[in-house]
């Protein structure tokens, strides 16, 4: 695939097969569901999931400890997984070519610390975003269906998608039509992702199902299998701009669910986590259930991500509490 | 059985957690301990002593009293005279303030008491600092607030107290059964002599201590340490108007017998065989993480551990799959590690029972699989096991391992769940997992159970009865019902 | 006695899984009035009619503990009608069998009916009272319901051979448990014809099993079935304790009465109802 963008990978663990071949890294293709009612049979024979016991395994894999040495590696690890994020209405080039600036040397005074995994800004500032990372490894991700809400004819979101494609855009974070998935109408939703992934080329796709307005675990599971079924690289939680981001439980689920497809498919999806992560405590809670319900094959921005703006500099400044055991400051780093 | 061979993407657990050992030093233990009769310790130089061991290390935590029978007596002769001249006549809005204070008390030393625990009992220390040491807190200030409503209890006004109550408690969950007994019999105005198990003596003593900073009054409570010799003693002792017991059928069994011609009151939590049935609409993941709850919580030291998993045919190599995957990534070790789900079996003795009933299930043509946790080399440990292809005959399938040991049966539909489910002597828990109402509900009517988990288990809370039927005894603790075994009614 | 013409004696046979068979032994013992009159002859039930009696109530169970709540209120409730239509019958039996005079042996019969009655009005209210919902500290659903413990044996009362009868059965009834009752030594004719209406009063086979008999005999066959969940020890006499000692082996519950529960005119409590229910706890988690 030529342009796909080869990231850094932190963790060399590769999955062993169980005999279906293995994808790894590189976008996969829609499966063949010929119906709606395949796609119903398919998504309706899903476990559900009770939602008290999800919370409790997130509740208690938060209490896991990590050494020292550890905990600087998942530091580092959960910085190249940061889709580095701004998606305002007051954007300007200047904050975009700050932005970029962060996402390839988020330290300028360190020079161990690695790049971040991409910038993910509008599709108008993708052509920016891109000249000012120049040929570095840092990929452009870009919103694209009439982001956030998806409320838009599929000509104009798959005209967004090409746009910054042909922007230069390397990843596309396009929104699933709620609407329609709260409604029943899966097959709709199917379609709207395969003809999104069609028009993305080689760009990888991010499936953001807006998990905050899914509400349900259920609906998460099914939402994650159907953008799975449909070609999704990742599958993200959230846009961030509805008031429930990223959770725990919620990113349990989805990782749940590429898990398990993998083991039936060999193909290993991604999963973003994106919205309201702003601690390094955080981001390391969430690689612990990474770990512990995915696997360690997951433990790279090939397959996790973090959609995030303040996590950054609060991951910077951990890292150099690590390094030097007095806490620092905030205004040590830059703003953005 | 290639199909059960743990396959995964990747190696579960590769992130290195950190040791987190919860420091030693809090538990501030003595060397040595006396018994707590009429409100003091006495001299433990006055009694035969014996060393409680710690599992993880096997090296001694404490030395501590062994209670004879005329120990026995006279912590009976103090209960009755607190029983006579002070507790019974004390308005009930008064006890229930003792009550409080202990409450409290228990959950300023919460840290101390739970370092204790884990140290005396093996078990992690996640355990006993999450469940065991604020679930006996709640249970104090459940019962406390008991002691001024006895009227409106549902009993009739006016209800009494039985007077003396003999409590003899497990090695499983220490300071918790301690509290489960003690409570509700302080709450309805009896007075107590606890014996606490040989082997884990310790949390009892430092709530000896608490009752001591309570100020509560000389004799309410006693606490003998000692053996199964102590224990008989306080169940023949001719003051004793009540045994409660927690332990196994056999014992049981045993104090039914001897107590049936004097007709003392009598309560018994016993032995458990319980069944955790997976339906094929379970929710997988939550229902995985209830298999491994159900039987590796404590080490599977548990009455009620459902440690006997019915699965669904249609399902149950996938649950299988799973769950031999998530039995892999269990953490056995240092019981004071904050990262471990498994700790060390509380007594050689336990695990030499243990080995033998896994010995039976492969010699019966069971298969085997344990966790390939590396675990120390001195003090008392077993990997987390798992046996597939069991039949009801098995003695896996029948006899209470008390250990982390499952054993997994299948079913085809639900009258067949039911069916295998209570095909046993016990009926203390079960499990039920599925997605479908009625069905949960249809099944919960059928069983022979005391307590029913549905898509959840080893849940307890000072307001849920908890108990068994037939061979796993009888009588409630928890709850509003949990009274009826303390009140003359 | 009259010579116009000769009477026709009763045979008062056992009640065994709906049918009134003969003792399995072939033995039978003749009642007599306390006056020494020769009241009928009477089954002696054999350790072997214990043991069918055993399996009738345990194949009884899931169907009567299964039928609603309500409909074993009907069912208790049509035994009181049965007993109100017969009652000069059960009167001049009681009366025979415990030296009541026509007045006393009426008002037995009365107190009698009106027991069954409040019997038959618990079924639909005992899970309301001694059950509940409990505020558990967590996402949990939990409630507590009373079930039957499941067969019992109850060694009925010597002395109150009707109302002590019907008091010591039919709370074990109300909830839901099936019962082998083993009645009054001496005075068995008044729980003969109380099985004889069940039989006619829709209560299913098995539920309600009565054996005519020494209770120092049957009652150790009772004590030591595995197969039997609980032990009502009422009429066991100086038995009591040596009966209790062998419940244990399979943890029976035993109910013991105290004087206040051998007082048959005194207003019966829930002291019986909760002597032969088991407290069920089902959690639920609650969540979208």
């Amino acid at each position: 695939m030529a342009n796909v963008v080869t990231l850094p990978l932190c963790s060399q663990s590769s999955p062993s097969s169980t005999g279906a071949d293995i994808v790894f890294g590189a976008p996969h293709q829609p499966s063949r569901i010929g119906s709606e009612t395949e796609l119903r049979v398919a998504l309706g024979g899903l476990s559900g999931v009770d939602t008290v016991g999800a919370n409790a395994r997130v509740a208690s894999l938060g209490t896991r400890s990590l050494k020292q040495g550890t905990k600087r590696a998942l530091l580092d690890l959960a910085i190249t997984m940061i889709d580095l994020t701004t998606l305002e209405g007051n954007d300007t080039p200047g904050k975009v070519r700050s932005l970029c600036a962060k996402a390839l040397r988020p330290d300028p005074s360190d020079p161990t610390v690695p790049s971040v995994a991409a910038v993910c800004v509008y599709p108008d500032l993708v052509s920016l975003a891109r000249t000012t990372l120049g040929d570095s490894s840092v990929a452009v991700a870009s919103v694209a269906t009439a982001f956030p809400s998806g409320r838009a004819s599929m000509n104009v979101k798959l005209a967004d998608v090409r746009e910054a494609v042909a922007a230069g855009a390397n990843e596309i974070d396009m929104v699933i039509d709620r609407g329609a998935f709260l409604s029943g109408r899966w097959g709709l939703v199917f379609d709207e992702i395969v003809a999104v992934k069609e028009a993305c080329g080689s760009a990888h796709l991010k499936v953001i199902l807006e998990t905050g307005e899914l509400v349900t675990l259920d609906n998460v599971r099914r939402a994650s299998w159907l953008a799975m079924l449909a070609g999704a690289d990742f599958i993200k939680t959230s846009t961030g701009k509805v008031p429930v981001a990223a959770t725990p439980p919620v990113v349990l689920v989805m990782l749940e669910a590429v898990r398990d497809f993998a083991e039936d498919t060999g193909v290993l999806i991604g999963v973003k986590a994106a919205g309201g992560i702003r601690t390094a405590k955080d981001a390391l809670k969430y690689l612990v259930i990474v770990n512990e319900t995915a696997g360690s094959a997951w433990l790279t921005p090939d397959l996790y991500r973090f959609g995030a703006s303040s996590l950054l500099n609060d991951l910077l400044m951990q890292r150099a509490k690590q390094k030097s055991g007095a806490y620092v400051r905030p205004d040590r780093f830059s703003g953005d | 059985m290639s199909e059960l061979q743990h396959q995964s993407w990747s190696r579960l657990n590769d992130l290195e957690y950190a040791p987190a050992p919860e420091s030693a030093s809090i538990a501030r233990l003595r060397d040595s301990y006396g018994l707590f009769i009429d409100g003091k310790f006495s001299d433990p130089g006055s009694h035969s002593q014996f060393v409680t061991l710690n599992p993880a290390t096997e090296k001694p935590l404490a030395t501590v009293a062994a209670g004879s029978s005329a120990d026995v007596s006279r912590a009976v002769i103090s209960a009755r005279r607190a029983y006579d001249q002070v507790w019974s006549n004390m308005p009930g809005k008064e006890r229930a303030k003792y009550l409080f204070r202990i409450a409290r008390l228990i959950q300023e030393r919460a840290r101390e008491l739970a370092v204790v625990e884990t140290l005396d009992n093996g078990k992690p220390i996640r355990e006993s600092r999450d469940v065991d040491i604020p679930l006996a807190a709640a249970h104090f200030f459940y019962y406390a607030g008991w002691a001024d409503k006895l009227d409106h209890a549902g009993f009739g006004p006016n209800p009494q107290p039985l007077g003396v109550a003999g409590q003899i408690i497990p090695w499983n969950f220490p300071l918790l059964m301690a509290a489960w007994k003690l409570a509700p019999a302080l709450a309805a105005g009896n007075t107590c002599v606890l014996k606490p198990a040989e082997t884990t003596p310790l949390s009892a003593l430092i709530l000896a201590e608490i009752l001591q900073q309570a100020d509560l009054p000389p004799g309410v409570v006693n606490i003998v340490t000692g053996d199964g010799a102590t224990g008989a003693a306080l169940v023949s002792h001719p003051g004793i108007d009540k045994i409660a017991f927690t332990g196994s059928t056999e014992v049981g069994r045993r104090i039914q017998r001897e107590l049936a011609p004097s007709g003392t009151h009598l309560t018994l939590e016993l032995g458990g065989k319980g069944a955790n049935i997976v339906f094929e609409d379970a929710p997988i993941d939550q229902a995985i993480e209830g298999i491994i709850d159900g039987i590796f919580f404590n080490q599977g030291h548990v009455c009620c551990a459902g440690s006997r998993l019915l699965v669904q045919e249609s399902v149950a190599s996938d649950v299988q799959r799973r769950l031999i995957r998530r039995v892999e990534q269990l953490r056995v070790g240092d019981p004071m590690d904050k990262n471990t789900d498994v700790g060390a079996i509380n007594s050689a003795e336990q695990l030499s029972r243990i080995n033998e009933l896994v010995d039976a299930g492969v010699a019966e043509g069971a298969t085997r699989y344990s966790n390939s946790c590396d675990v120390p080399d001195a003090g008392y440990w077993f990997n987390p096991t798992v046996f597939t292809e069991v039949s009801q005959t098995h003695r896996i399938a029948r006899e209470e391992i008390f250990g982390p040991v499952l054993s997994v049966l299948t079913f085809r539909t639900p009258e067949e769940a039911v069916a295998k489910a209570n095909n046993t002597q016990y009926g203390l828990a079960c499990g039920v997992w599925s997605e479908k109402g009625s069905r949960t509900l249809w099944v919960a009517e059928r069983l022979r159970a005391g307590v029913i988990w549905s898509n959840t288990y080893n849940k307890f809370d000072p307001t849920s009865p908890f108990g068994g039927v037939r061979e796993s005894g009888f009588g409630r603790e928890g709850g509003r019902h949990g009274l009826e075994a303390y009140l003359n009614v | 006695m009259s010579n116009e013409r000769l009477d026709v004696r009763k045979t008062y046979k056992l009640l065994i899984n709906g049918a009134f068979p003969r003792s399995e032994s072939g033995r039978s013992y003749e009642v007599t009035s306390s006056a020494g009159a020769f009241l009928g002859n009477v089954s002696w039930a054999s350790r072997k009619d214990v043991r069918e009696a055993v399996i009738a109530a345990r194949a009884a169970l899931s169907k009567w503990s299964g039928a609603t709540a309500y409909n074993r209120g009907q069912v208790l409730y049509r035994i009181a009608e049965m007993m109100e239509s017969r009652r000069d019958e059960f009167a001049a039996y009681v009366a025979a069998s415990e030296s009541l005079n026509d007045r006393e042996s009426q008002s037995v019969v009365n107190e009698t009916i009106d027991r069954i009655v409040w019997y038959a009005g618990w079924t639909d209210k005992v899970a309301q009272v001694l059950g509940g919902t409990n505020p558990v500290a967590g996402p949990f659903f939990n409630f507590s319901i009373p079930t039957p413990t499941g067969v019992i044996g109850v060694l009925a009362p010597q002395d109150s051979s009707l109302l002590g009868f019907v008091s010591s059965v039919l709370p074990a009834l109300a909830v839901g448990n099936t019962v082998v009752a083993v009645s009054s030594e001496r005075r068995p004719i008044p729980a003969v014809l109380l099985g004889e209406i069940t039989a006619t009063a829709d209560v299913p086979a098995g539920v309600l099993n009565i054996l005519s008999g020494v209770a120092s005999e049957l009652g150790p066959v009772l004590a030591t079935h595995e197969d039997v969940d609980g032990l009502d020890l009422t009429g066991a006499g100086d038995l009591a304790g040596t009966l209790a000692a062998d419940a244990a082996t399979s943890i029976k519950r035993v109910f013991r009465p105290t004087a206040l529960d051998l007082d048959w005119s005194a207003s019966p409590g829930t002291r019986r109802l909760r002597a032969f229910v088991e407290t069920s706890t089902v959690w639920h988690t609650v969540g979208q």
